[in-house]
């Protein structure tokens, strides 16, 4: 295999998941990138010519490499990095690795412990043509930094941009510091920090706003960044935009940075400061030497990243006074928190919507992680469906041989030959095959390579990733047809929906399906092929039900296609006069399990009451009286036949996903843990029927379009795993866990998501990165083995400000609102909603002891977690954590298994749902997508003194929407967009807005479609009027106010504010 | 020197202890092969939970001898760790078998840290009583 042509052959790449732009070229990231690669190789030479043999074999490691702390800037990279080490750096520069001109100057940066070491980007002024420099060469002494606070904070008024790279992290003790960024804070404009608009993102790969630093960088910054044009597959707009932060500074310190080198090549002080050309006189004052390998992606430069605080918008440094400053929420949906890294390694950092840690800086021990009293945990939304995927076909797969890990963008190559695993720090051998691009078709750039460029990758897995041949998708419907069931009416919406979407269920060939009916006894059909129709074999004996023949109840789906269709079309008919009001669900399911069991599959079970009969047998146990006392609920399933019935399933790679279409209470605690242990999902219709309530109707029929054809893994495993000295703590979601880091989901489906606790069990002292990834095998509906890894990388920190600094709102509330399911099973409904106040009131208390210097009055909170009391209220309030009789048992044991089983979005948008004004949408500051015009409306506070009778406004609930309509509200608004003659003509459930020849009936539409296109699912949309019965569901999400039975956002914050100042 | 009923309960339990003994250390190396993931949770929770009651009734069971024999200050040691085995079986997970645990929670860890340090706090007291129990035999077949 040494032939790098032979081994284009067999490593190729694809693009996966059907985008249609990914669909022209082989590997969608592929021309840009190479095209910036080439050009920085031949800068890069260039560049390195000038210490010729300097670093033979080191250079490009990204990392944690044993040189980092030597602060040579002889211009290669390799020398880059070393900058990049912790405050243990100070030691001398061995001598032995520079070559001569290259002066040795005293440490650099790292010397301060407290996040100050400064990007030594300096920015000039004049400089434009920003040359996107490896800055990092050189950092004078420590005495030099010093100086750099001042200037931190006051060119800040000159400008918000340049404002916003110099930030650093406040250093937690410097009450002078601090309040300087507070005025800097409040005088931009933006609320939302991350994002000053100043910057191009999509601008091309040089131009950063980084002034050539002094003349002596002017040279060494010929480098154009490495991968400036990021993955298309991550929207990453703010990731761009807070890039160019590292790179600017105040021009006098720089000045004084670039003096400070006390001998300068003479080559080096001619040089003009940074011209605007790419390819500066650098290149050709040397002549290029020994060609080094240059790795440049990973280089030195994204070590500092972790040290540096820069990416920081001053606005994430202000402290914010809650009781006083109440407009918080801000205006468009909250953004997660970039990590504090370097931008190189950032922009390869992993999507957030796929992988986000609830601390973007990771303590350096658990006694801090402690001390900030912060949950630490990561939450994964593994499956999602992507755009764009890279795909890498090749016969070995890279991992680490200890520990396992696959390799990716965060490993550091040594040299050509050897990586060290980020995981584990083990060196390991690059193999023969690797070293090939197929991307470049360059040999010997294993750093180049797809899995070293993309943070998300899906490999083909070999034959050693399988235990058996891969399984061929199997699905088996199980329906309840007991005389309730029939009376529900749901069979004619399974079955229509099934039959449209009988073809667009994911499979090949080798798809079989089944059908299994259940009232008092148990019906399985056989759909032999050459059969006139299908053949109905009834099973009485539940005690020991089995299968009445071996073969034909699954069946090929494209072998008896007919017959599957003739079964769907006459079985909604078939139990119309069935007087049968027994269930036996328990052994309908043993039998759909022994059914199964030899290949693993779907089972699909529609449950419409209480199982009665047989095995698993339930009893009500809700007392509709006792709702309101928060003891007496039963969270806790009444029998363990489900659980173990869902482990047997797990183990032989069967999924269960439970419809419970129920008007009465139907435990699903009980049932729920069938779903919950086989890693299937639970959906519930409250009283659904199907002529008194259309809209359950509507929205089955939608969700279960959405359940039928998308995208499916088969007997999938996901293990976690993580930097060493950190370990996984518990696991949520539904799945069952086969060991310490090893899920067993026996199907993945992409709109679950997963949240994982994790503990520093090590300190991390001698670490500035640490990393996570998951990898979840899987065997795709075409009966390929694939193995999707997604890498994160997260900078460690040692103060207590940074932890807080970095504090990712969203994913604490999300990992908290599953810490707190756990609770509410465990101990009780009031256990878990203490915790969660608890959770409030500790974290900002300890910020408010340990960060905060002068004890001010209110309560202060970092910018951070300025919506921490919100959401938290918010979750209170959630159907899963309310108190009062308004959540009936089943409705809040659904909703929490939901917020397990939700990705984080989700999950926050039901928590705390979106409000917008719509009934004067106008184009301002509209979104412009491919020739559609979407309008923004600001986000609104959840309070009813937001609403106003003359307008209408729109409530996107995650899963629901909602659009109320004010009494007063403009005719214009009723005509044009409700097409209705006035207020009273509104229909009582209206949940179709016509589409009218106005233009604001087109932005309303463009808007709400534009909602649902951002989810999987489609949610419903619901016109309510003051009289609609919905109205309750409405106001009921107004988490700001008070009701009967919670306290309204302002008195909760006096409630925290009390406890936190006590 | 006599051969008392107390003397027969002594060793008696001598006996039962070191049963329960190589119980407690095959508790604790089940959870430490669960924690290096050698097994999978499914096998070990079926492994371990037929074990749990026979080890509480056998200290049952000594507990009972010692009141007949009415060894009380024995009985008083015993009587924390028998309300410690009643209150542990009371609160167990639901389930339909005998025994404590549960394999879906059991890699929760938490719950593993708990199992292992239960595990470990027994294992030391087994021993001690162990001894106290060889001391006490002796006391009685040598007291006049």
């Amino acid at each position: 295999m040494s032939q790098p042509g032979s081994r284009g052959a067999t490593a190729g790449l694809q693009a996966q998941n059907g985008a249609a732009a990914a669909s022209g070229s082989p590997y969608s990231n592929g021309p840009v990138q190479n095209a910036l690669m080439s050009s920085q190789v031949s800068a890069g030479q260039g560049y390195d010519s000038q210490l010729p043999g300097s670093y033979p074999h080191l250079m490009p490691a990204k990392s944690l490499n044993p040189f980092s702390g030597q602060s040579n800037y002889g211009g290669s990279q390799g020398s880059a990095q070393t900058l990049n080490r912790p405050p243990v750096a100070s030691n001398p520069v061995p001598p032995s690795l520079h070559s001569g001109p290259v002066p040795q100057t005293p440490l650099p940066a790292s010397q301060n412990p407290a996040a100050t070491p400064m990007p030594s980007g300096s920015f000039l002024p004049g400089a434009n043509p920003p040359l996107p420099l490896n800055w990092q060469y050189n950092y004078p002494a420590t005495g030099s930094q010093t100086n750099h606070f001042p200037h931190v904070a006051q060119p800040a008024v000159s400008g918000t941009t340049n404002l916003t790279r110099n930030q650093q992290y406040v250093s937690p003790g410097d009450p002078s510091l601090q309040t300087s960024f507070i005025k800097s804070g409040s005088a931009l404009p933006l609320q939302n920090p991350p994002l000053p608009t100043s910057f191009q993102p999509g601008a091309p790969p040089g131009p950063s706003p980084a002034g050539g630093p002094p003349p002596v960088r002017g040279l060494m910054s010929q480098k154009p960044p490495p991968r400036v044009v990021p993955p298309p597959s991550f929207n990453s707009s703010i990731n761009q935009e807070a890039t160019p932060q590292l790179t600017n500074q105040n021009p006098k310190t720089s000045r004084s940075v670039g003096y400070a080198y006390p001998s300068l090549p003479p080559g080096y002080q001619n040089t003009a400061p940074p011209s605007a050309t790419g390819m500066p006189p650098s290149s050709l004052n040397y002549p290029s030497g020994p060609q080094a390998f240059t790795q440049t992606p990973l280089g030195a430069n994204h070590l500092n990243a972790s040290m540096s605080g820069l990416s920081l918008h001053p606005e994430g440094l202000r402290v914010v006074n809650l009781l006083q400053e109440r407009n918080m929420l801000p205006s468009t949906p909250v953004q997660p928190p970039v990590p504090n890294l370097h931008e190189d390694i950032q922009k390869l950092n992993c999507n957030p919507e796929l992988f986000r840690c609830t601390l973007t800086s990771i303590p350096q021990t658990q006694a801090l992680l402690n001390k900030a009293k912060l949950p630490l945990g990561l939450l994964l939304h593994p499956f999602k469906d992507l755009v764009q995927l890279p795909v890498v076909t090749s016969s070995t797969i890279v991992r680490c041989r200890s520990c396992r890990t696959y390799i990716n963008p965060f490993v550091s190559f040594l040299d050509q030959r050897r990586w060290k695993c980020n995981l584990c720090y083990r060196v390991n051998d690059v193999p023969e095959e690797f070293m090939y691009n197929p991307l470049t078709r360059v040999y010997g750039e294993p750093h180049r390579r797809p899995e070293v460029q993309n943070a998300t990758i899906e490999f083909m897995a070999p034959s050693e990733y399988m235990l058996r041949p891969p399984q061929p998708p199997v699905y088996l419907f199980v329906l309840d047809v007991s005389h309730n069931a029939v009376e529900t009416g749901y069979l004619n919406s399974v079955c229509q929906s099934l039959l449209d979407n009988l073809d667009l269920l994911p499979g090949n060939t080798r798809t079989k399906i089944g059908f299994i009916t259940f009232d008092s006894t148990v019906h399985f059909y056989s759909l032999q092929e050459g059969l006139s129709q299908p053949q109905m074999l009834i099973v009485s004996d539940i005690e020991d039900v089995f299968i009445p023949m071996p073969e034909n109840l699954l069946v090929n789906l494209n072998e008896s296609k007919e017959l599957v269709q003739d079964l769907l079309k006459t079985l909604p008919q078939m139990f119309t006069k069935t007087l049968e009001t027994q269930s036996a669900l328990g052994p309908a399911l043993q039998a759909a399990f022994k059914l199964m069991s030899p290949t693993g599959g779907r089972m699909s079970v529609f449950q419409t009451q209480l199982p009665t009969l047989g095995v698993g047998a339930l009893k009500p146990r809700e007392e509709p009286n006792q709702r309101s006392s928060a003891k007496e609920i039963h969270l806790t399933p009444s029998t363990d036949f489900y659980k173990k019935l869902a482990l047997d399933c797990s183990g032989q790679q069967v999924a269960v996903d439970l419809f419970l279409l129920s008007g009465q209470y139907s435990d699903l605690a009980s049932l729920g843990c069938i779903s919950r242990y086989s890693a299937g999902s639970v959906y519930y219709y409250p009283s659904y029927h199907h002529q008194h309530n259309p809209v359950q109707v509507q929205k089955l029929q939608k969700e279960l379009q959405r359940y039928l054809t998308r995208k499916i893994g088969f007997e999938a495993v996901m293990r976690i795993r993580c930097t060493k000295g950190l370990s996984i703590h518990t696991f949520h979601g539904n799945f069952f866990v086969r060991s310490t880091d090893l899920l067993s989901l026996p199907n993945v489906n992409p709109d679950a998501g997963y949240a994982v606790q994790m503990s520093v069990e090590e300190s991390l002292t001698d670490t500035q990165l640490v990393s996570f990834q998951s990898a979840l095998l899987y065997t795709s509906s075409k009966g390929e083995r694939r193995i999707r890894v997604h890498t994160l990388c997260l900078p460690v920190v040692s103060t207590l400000n940074e932890v807080f600094l970095g504090a990712d709102v969203q994913a604490i509330s999300g990992l908290l609102a599953n810490m707190a399911v756990d609770r509410s099973v465990t101990a009780s409904l009031s256990d878990a909603r203490d915790a969660l106040v608890n959770a409030v009131i500790d974290s900002l208390s300890a910020y408010r002891s340990s960060v905060l210097s002068s004890q001010q009055p209110g309560l202060m909170v970092p910018f951070s977690l300025r919506l921490f009391p919100l959401f938290v209220l918010a979750l209170l309030k959630q159907k899963s954590f309310q108190t009062g009789t308004n959540a009936r048992l089943d409705e809040r044991i659904f909703a929490m298994c939901q917020v397990k089983n939700q990705p984080l979005v989700h999950l926050m948008l039901t928590t705390h749902p979106s409000l917008y004004r719509v009934d004067s949408l106008s184009d301002e500051g509209a979104l412009n997508i491919s020739d559609r015009t979407i309008p923004q409306p600001p986000i609104l506070q959840l309070s009813v003194e937001k609403l106003s009778r003359d307008g209408a406004f729109l409530m996107d609930a995650g899963s629901v929407l909602m659009l109320w309509v004010g009494k007063n509200c403009a005719q214009n608004f009723l005509s044009q967009v409700l097409g209705v003659q006035n207020y009273a003509s509104i229909p009582q459930t209206m949940t179709d807005l016509p589409e009218l020849d106005t233009p604001e009936s087109a932005r309303t539409i463009a808007f709400i479609t534009w909602l649902r296109e951002q989810r999987p699912f489609f949610p419903i949309l619901y016109v309510i009027r003051d009289e609609s019965p919905m109205k309750a569901a409405f106001l009921q999400n107004m988490v700001e106010d008070r009701t009967e039975s919670a306290l309204s956002y302002y008195e909760f914050l006096l409630h925290i504010q009390q406890q936190v100042n006590k | 020197m006599a051969f008392t009923f107390a003397a027969f309960c002594y060793m008696l339990a001598l006996l039962l202890t070191a049963a329960l003994i190589f119980f407690a250390i095959w508790h604790i190396i089940a959870f430490d092969e669960l924690k290096t993931d050698y097994k999978n949770p499914i096998d070990q929770c079926n492994t371990l939970n037929p074990l749990v009651l026979p080890e509480y009734l056998i200290h049952a069971f000594f507990c009972v001898m010692f009141l007949c024999a009415a060894e009380w200050l024995t009985l008083g040691l015993n009587v924390p760790l028998l309300a410690y085995h009643i209150w542990r079986y009371m609160s167990r997970p639901v389930m339909s078998g005998p025994g404590l645990y549960d394999p879906t929670t059991i890699m929760n860890a938490d719950i593993l840290a708990y199992c292992q340090k239960e595990g470990w706090c027994k294992l030391a007291f087994y021993l001690l009583a162990f001894f106290y129990y060889l001391y006490g035999m002796i006391y009685v077949l040598v007291s006049p």
